[in-house]
This record gives structure tokens, C-alpha cells and sequence, in this order.
């Protein structure tokens, strides 16, 4: 006889409920499509500095590639706390406050794994990127949704936050520079968002993955704030300031009862941060920071141009100042932000990320990522340019022919 | 300013005055004034195209030819330099700081032969030029900063 097995009950109720990523099913459509022409991605298109690369051979050449301290290399952990230091002015102990994670990715799942239990609520700001609320999820935590606005120009309020908190909120998620919007929060923005968390027991989840990308001004975190540092959670990694998406590194910073308790987490789940990955980041940290500023001057070139294309096309685009998206409204078209990404797939051949990917609050918008070169931006926008005469001359039939 | 127009212009000198303004942040008449002056200080000499042979003109040959030459009383090498740059056939002349040869002169000629003939004939006749050595130029990978092969697919992924 046949025995069959049956997944659905062999699977976790947690798992199966959880949706898979918005941004996910764009990329695999475009992947099967040909001339397809991207603005979807979510990482540099830089390469690593050869330093840092010339560092990971160095290794490979002369060292055993071993699994290394839990929490990090030493040497690592050193720098980080430097590093953070010099951008905030706030130290955090090598030894006892700091864990080299597996990218960002992984420093957020630690910290909402070590915070949430059932029923725990969680305040997800959005639009934001697409990991935190399902997370949640798999913690048994309720996650609710603080959206932004952008006659806010996306930045979060204490207005929008105080309504939301409640007697079980446990974590607010705060990610700026923002992915997708690009907006940034200055200190003054931040100073009431601290103001309304001091008196309460909630813990804030601040990534700031993006924090060394912004354009004209410098990014001010939470932490820099009076008593924010003791409770905030500070996540950053490699991936975004030094093209290092493949290396898999991050690092998250906190107070450390919450490091020693999140560090098992890590010790079970993974062990380690890549070794290789650990001794090369060592490079990015002292000696990469004339080849950011390079590479920041590269995207706030393409960041100007697209701003200003998409509104001189009508699409109205706000004026982020971090990251490398640009999230143009298009409302003006009638269409939702899945059905004008679809029909821009289908039809001209650009694939770009719907603004509902990253929560309801997205509706209306889409992500135009700009780490690709000039060229291909360019190329881009005049395929969109052409789009959007289409629709409009559809607007015009429909009104003729009433 | 200066530094980020010649950027963007190396990568693509065709964009319009409306783009470049945008890409810095000015409006197109300071782009396009930004730009004259660039031209008038002889900043930028002039504007070109870069072609895929493989595509344009399979049968164009290409050369680097290096030339030992014996530089003129109070001259040095601009004078020959200079007879040599007037060839229409010649795409370009460069002074070397080598110890083997002085100059290094590109050709581009129709075939193989016209490039062998222009080399005894016209460069090697010249006063002054000692010697010549050509190398034919067979694929050209990238030119000025443009891949001329094919560049490698984007594997980054959505997310």
C-alpha cells in the first residue's frame, strides 16, 4: 500500500500562515520574461572595495577557516564599537554588548525572537521592508502596523505612534533611513518619538541598515538620544554602505541584558558569523570610508535625476534623503501600485516593486530602486515615460467614448 | 561640480542639458553653461563614439604601433608627434615613458595590408624615426571606460 504523507499537518500552523514576500513574485516573473530591464533590486550595484576583498583572499591563503568566538571575531567587535562611537557618540562594550550577526537580517530576527512572546505586540512603522511583521508572526507576537505618511514625508510622528501603544506593545520597529521610502528621521523628528518612550517599558528595534547612505545630511540615531541607548536595540550591518550583500554580516548593539539573553539564540541557531566574511569586514571598517563617500556621490546622482524625471513625467516623487529608492505616487493613474508594476511588466518591460509589498500604507507607490548605472536608469525612464503616455491616452479614449 | 559633469559625460556625453541638470541639481541652462565652459577652457576637446567593430566593420584592423624615434634639437618628440597626429589614419599619439620605445601610435586601417603599408610608408619614412614595431590589435574588450563584450548578466535578485 501507498503511504502518504501529509505536509499540511506535518507543518507548522505559524509557517503556513506567514505570506511570502510581495517583492518575491515580481522577480520571478520578470526572471522568465526576455528584454525584461530591472528596478527591483534591493542591492548595490557596486562591487566590494578591493581592499576588503583583498583582505577576504589574504585569509583564505593563510589562516584555517574556522568557526571563530560565538559572538564574533574580537578584532570585529572591536571595530564595531568604534565605528559606533564615532558615528553617535555613544560606546557600546565589545565583550558584553555587541554580537556580529548574518547580516541585518538575523540581528532582527534575534531581537524579536529575544523580546516577543504570544500576544506581544509589536509596532511595525511602514512602509517598511518586508521581514519584520512576519517575524513577529512566528513569534506568536501580534505585529500592528504604524503607518507613515507622506504629507509627513514619511517620517514617523508621535501622533501616529501614540494611538498604537498599548499594554502590551513591547517593541517598536523603527527602520530609517527607510527602505522603501528613503526617508530619514532627524533629531528633532526623533526627540518626541523618545519623549513618548521614556516613560514606558517598550523597547526600540532601530535599523539602520541604510544609515550611512543619505544625501546632504548625516543620520542622527535614536540611541545618540537622552536615555534611548539603554532601550534600543541598534542593528546595521555591511551589506548596503560597503557592497557587501553576499558577504552575509551585520551586528546588532544593545544594552547587554538583552545581548546575553539574545546571544543564545544566536549560539544555537548559527553559531557564527562567516569567518572569511568577519576578518575582511575588519578593512571596511578602518580603511573603506573615501570608497563610501564615492559610491554615496554615485547614487545621489541617480537619486536627483529620478526624483526630478518622475515628477517632470507627473508621477509626484517624494525627496528621500537616505538609501538608494525613490517611491513615486501613482495614484494619478487610476491603477494600484500592483496593477501599474504588472502592467509595466507585461507591457514595457520594466519590473519595479509595488508600495503594498512593504505594508497597506504602501498603496499608491511604488519602489524604484537606483543601484543600477546611469544607463540602465535612463533606458528605464524612457520606457516608463512611454507607459505612462499609454495610460494617458487611455484616459482620453475612455473619456471620448462616454 | 566640474569633476561630477566629467563623470556622467564620460559615461554617456549625449545626455541632454535637461538630465545632466537634473542629475546635479541645477537647471538645464547652468548645465549647458557649465558645460561651454568646460569647452571653451579646453577641458573637453570634443566628443566621439565608440563602436563595436564586431558590428560597424568586421574587416577594420586596428594597431599599436611603437616607434623609437630621436628627438629634435630644442624640440624633443612634439615635432614628429606632431607630423604623425596629422594622419587621418592615425586615432591617436602618446608620448611614452618607456625605456624600449618613445612613441605609441594607434592606426585604424580598412586591412591588414593598408596598415603594413602605412606603417613602412608613411611612419617609418619619416626624419627621426628609428624603428617601428606593430602589434595587431585582434578584440578590444572595453574602450574608454564602455564594455564593448557583452557585460555579465545581473544576477541580483528582488529583494
Amino acid at each position: 500500500m501507498l503511504s502518504v504523507i501529509d505536509y499540511e499537518k506535518a507543518l507548522s500552523g505559524r509557517v503556513k500562515s506567514i505570506k511570502p514576500s510581495g517583492i518575491r513574485k515580481f522577480f520571478d516573473i520578470a526572471g522568465t520574461m526576455e528584454g525584461v530591464i530591472s528596478l527591483g533590486v534591493g542591492e548595490p550595484d557596486f562591487s566590494t572595495p578591493w581592499v576588503i576583498r583583498k583582505a577576504a583572499i589574504k585569509v583564505l591563503e593563510r589562516k584555517h577557516i574556522i568557526y571563530g568566538p560565538n559572538k564574533g571575531l574580537v578584532p570585529l567587535r572591536a571595530a564595531v564599537s568604534d565605528r559606533i562611537e564615532k558615528k553617535h557618540g555613544v560606546r557600546y562594550d565589545s565583550e558584553k554588548e555587541l554580537i556580529v550577526t548574518v547580516g541585518g537580517s538575523e540581528a532582527i530576527d534575534l531581537a524579536i525572537r529575544g523580546l516577543i512572546d504570544p500576544g506581544d505586540e509589536v509596532l511595525v512603522v511602514e512602509p517598511s521592508f518586508v521581514c519584520y511583521a512576519p517575524l513577529v508572526e512566528l513569534t506568536g507576537g501580534v505585529a500592528v502596523p504604524v503607518p507613515t505618511r507622506i504629507e509627513n514625508n514619511f517620517k514617523l510622528t508621535a501622533e501616529d505612534l501614540r494611538d498604537k501603544i498599548t499594554d502590551r506593545t513591547k517593541l517598536l520597529i523603527l527602520p530609517f533611513p527607510n527602505n522603501p521610502t528613503g526617508a530619514i528621521m532627524t533629531r528633532e523628528d526623533l526627540e518626541p518619538i523618545a519623549e513618548l518612550l521614556r516613560d514606558t517599558n517598550i523597547i526600540v528595534l532601530s535599523d539602520e541598515i541604510y544609515s550611512e547612505l543619505t544625501y546632504g545630511r548625516r543620520h542622527c540615531s535614536i540611541i545618540e538620544l537622552e536615555d534611548m541607548r539603554e532601550r534600543t536595540i541598534y542593528v546595521n550591518g555591511f551589506s548596503k554602505a560597503y557592497a557587501m550583500t553576499g558577504w552575509r554580516l551585520g551586528y546588532v548593539a544593545a544594552p547587554a541584558p538583552i545581548i546575553s539573553q539574545i546571544a543564545k539564540i544566536h549560539q544555537y541557531g548559527i553559531m557564527c558569523s562567516p569567518y572569511i566574511s568577519q576578518n575582511a569586514a575588519v578593512e571596511a571598517l578602518t580603511s573603506c570610508d573615501a570608497e563610501v563617500a564615492k559610491m554615496v556621490d554615485e547614487y545621489n546622482v541617480r537619486r536627483r535625476y529620478l526624483v526630478s524625471e518622475f515628477n517632470r513625467l507627473g508621477l509626484t516623487c517624494f525627496n528621500p534623503e537616505g538609501a538608494f529608492y525613490v517611491f513615486p505616487c501613482i495614484k494619478s493613474t487610476g491603477l494600484s501600485s500592483e496593477e501599474f508594476c504588472e502592467r509595466l511588466l507585461y507591457e514595457n518591460k520594466v519590473a519595479a516593486v509595488p508600495g503594498s509589498a512593504f505594508g497597506d500604507s504602501g498603496e499608491g507607490y511604488v519602489r524604484i530602486s537606483y543601484a543600477y548605472s546611469l544607463k540602465h536608469l535612463m533606458e528605464a525612464m524612457r520606457r516608463i515615460g512611454l507607459f505612462l503616455e499609454k495610460l494617458e491616452a487611455e484616459k482620453n479614449e475612455d473619456k471620448g467614448s462616454c | 561640480m566640474k569633476n561630477e559633469i566629467i563623470r556622467i559625460l564620460q559615461q554617456n556625453a549625449r545626455i541632454s542639458d535637461t538630465e545632466l541638470g537634473e542629475m546635479l541639481g541645477i537647471s538645464p541652462q547652468e548645465a549647458a553653461d557649465q558645460i561651454r565652459a568646460l569647452e571653451e577652457d579646453g577641458v573637453i576637446r570634443g566628443y566621439s563614439v565608440i563602436l563595436d567593430d564586431e558590428k560597424y566593420d568586421k574587416s577594420a584592423v586596428y594597431a599599436t604601433i611603437e616607434l623609437k624615434v630621436t628627438p629634435q634639437r630644442d624640440c624633443g618628440f612634439d615635432d614628429i608627434a606632431k607630423i604623425i597626429m596629422m594622419y587621418d589614419e592615425v586615432e591617436s599619439v602618446s608620448l611614452m615613458s618607456s625605456g624600449s620605445y618613445d612613441l605609441a601610435v594607434e592606426v585604424k586601417g580598412s586591412n591588414l595590408k593598408d596598415v603594413a603599408f602605412f606603417v613602412s610608408e608613411r611612419l617609418s619614412t619619416i626624419d627621426g624615426v628609428l624603428s617601428t614595431s606593430t602589434h595587431f590589435i585582434l578584440k578590444k574588450y572595453k574602450e574608454k571606460g564602455i564594455f564593448i563584450d557583452n557585460e555579465e548578466p545581473d544576477e541580483r535578485g528582488m529583494c
